[in-house]
């Protein structure tokens, strides 16, 4: 099947601007799933609110736009009674971590089989460029006109202290190395968190000076370096790509059933 | 050894929003921006067939076709 078809073409083209990142982890996440040979029936896609949430509409799985924030909370219902489906939950940094925070690590705390998707961006676009918790320090926003002083979330560790048991982090320059983490993240039994830093010409890129999209995206060859590489190793202040944490732990779907099965024992008796 | 040969670069230009990222980033200078800003391919012969316009593009406006060259360079 080619990637197209697992679209709902009636739909394009897309409401994200020209040069949007988002766009292009679809793009890779199609392809993830064309590469699995996933059965679109079998796929749901949970999504908050904000730029990044409009990507379930745009897929032909099944799909929930829910509350902002609240992505991972509907796809633990979804889960919790159908634990054979797939759930992708892309979410944006403010869905994800500002108004959803508390869904996210306690996601990650109960290990549930859910892919959660971070579309990092730094900055709330649907609402005109205000900045977000993964924004961080000296950030230009148009509610920050003389440069932010929050400091940022760092996903990969937020995420690993939460209990995530498969960690990653990728952008949209390195298209192919998401689509491959992202397969990994999907076939990992387990809370799998991958966050794709993803550029936002219209609002973070013009308010700081970062160029279109192509410098954006060519930006973020310059600011990461592979995990475990010398690169990254001699210059803290690169962002590391690549997977941080792969581990096993009992997953919440199967403890989930084994508590049903004990207590069903109990009724029979 | 088969080798891969561009048989068609589609651009969809109902969906390409000419962001210009396939143009900037194409190796071999294969695609351009025509006067209504839309990606079009200007040097077909030059793909090398990397296939990174189509994974890259933001609006899936673009899709590879290739075909099977052999070592006479003959197509399948």
């Amino acid at each position: 099947m080619a990637v197209q078809d697992y679209l709902r073409q009636r739909f394009f083209p897309h409401m994200w601007c020209p040069g949007c990142g988002h766009g292009t982890v679809l793009n890779s996440l199609l392809r993830a799933v064309e590469e699995l040979g996933l059965d679109k029936n079998n796929i749901v896609m949970t999504s908050g609110i904000g730029c990044s949430a409009r990507i379930s509409g745009y897929v032909d799985f099944h799909s929930l736009h829910t509350l902002h924030g609240r992505a991972l909370a509907f796809a633990t219902g979804v889960k919790m009674s159908k634990p054979e489906l797939t759930l992708l939950v892309p979410m944006g940094d403010g869905d994800a971590l500002a108004i959803g925070g508390n869904h996210f690590i306690h996601a990650a705390r109960r290990n549930i089989d859910i892919t959660a998707i971070v579309m990092n961006n730094r900055i709330y676009g649907m609402t005109g460029g205000q900045f977000s918790p993964l924004s961080g320090c000296g950030i230009k926003a148009t509610t920050a006109p003389y440069t932010t002083i929050d400091n940022n979330f760092d996903v990969v560790e937020l995420a690993t202290a939460a209990g995530a048991t498969f960690v990653a982090r990728t952008t949209t320059y390195h298209a192919k190395e998401a689509t491959s983490l992202l397969k990994k993240a999907i076939l990992h039994k387990g809370f799998s968190v991958v966050e794709i830093l993803s550029q936002c010409p219209t609002h973070f890129g013009r308010k700081n000076k970062e160029g279109d999209a192509a410098q954006m995206m060519e930006n973020y060859k310059n600011i990461t370096a592979p995990v475990g590489s010398k690169a990254l190793e001699e210059n803290p202040a690169l962002w590391g790509r690549g997977i941080f944490v792969e581990r096993e732990r009992p997953e919440y779907c199967t403890e989930y059933g084994k508590i049903v099965e004990l207590a069903m024992k109990g009724a029979a008796k | 050894m088969a080798r891969q040969k561009l048989k068609e670069l589609e651009i969809n230009r109902d969906w390409c929003k000419g962001c210009g990222i396939c143009v900037k980033f194409c190796p071999k200078q294969v695609l351009e921006l025509d006067n209504k800003e839309k990606a079009t391919v200007v040097r077909p012969e030059d793909c090398i067939v990397c296939k990174l316009c189509e994974l890259r593009c933001p609006d899936l406006a673009i899709t590879v076709l290739t075909t099977q060259e052999d070592d006479n360079g003959k197509n399948d």
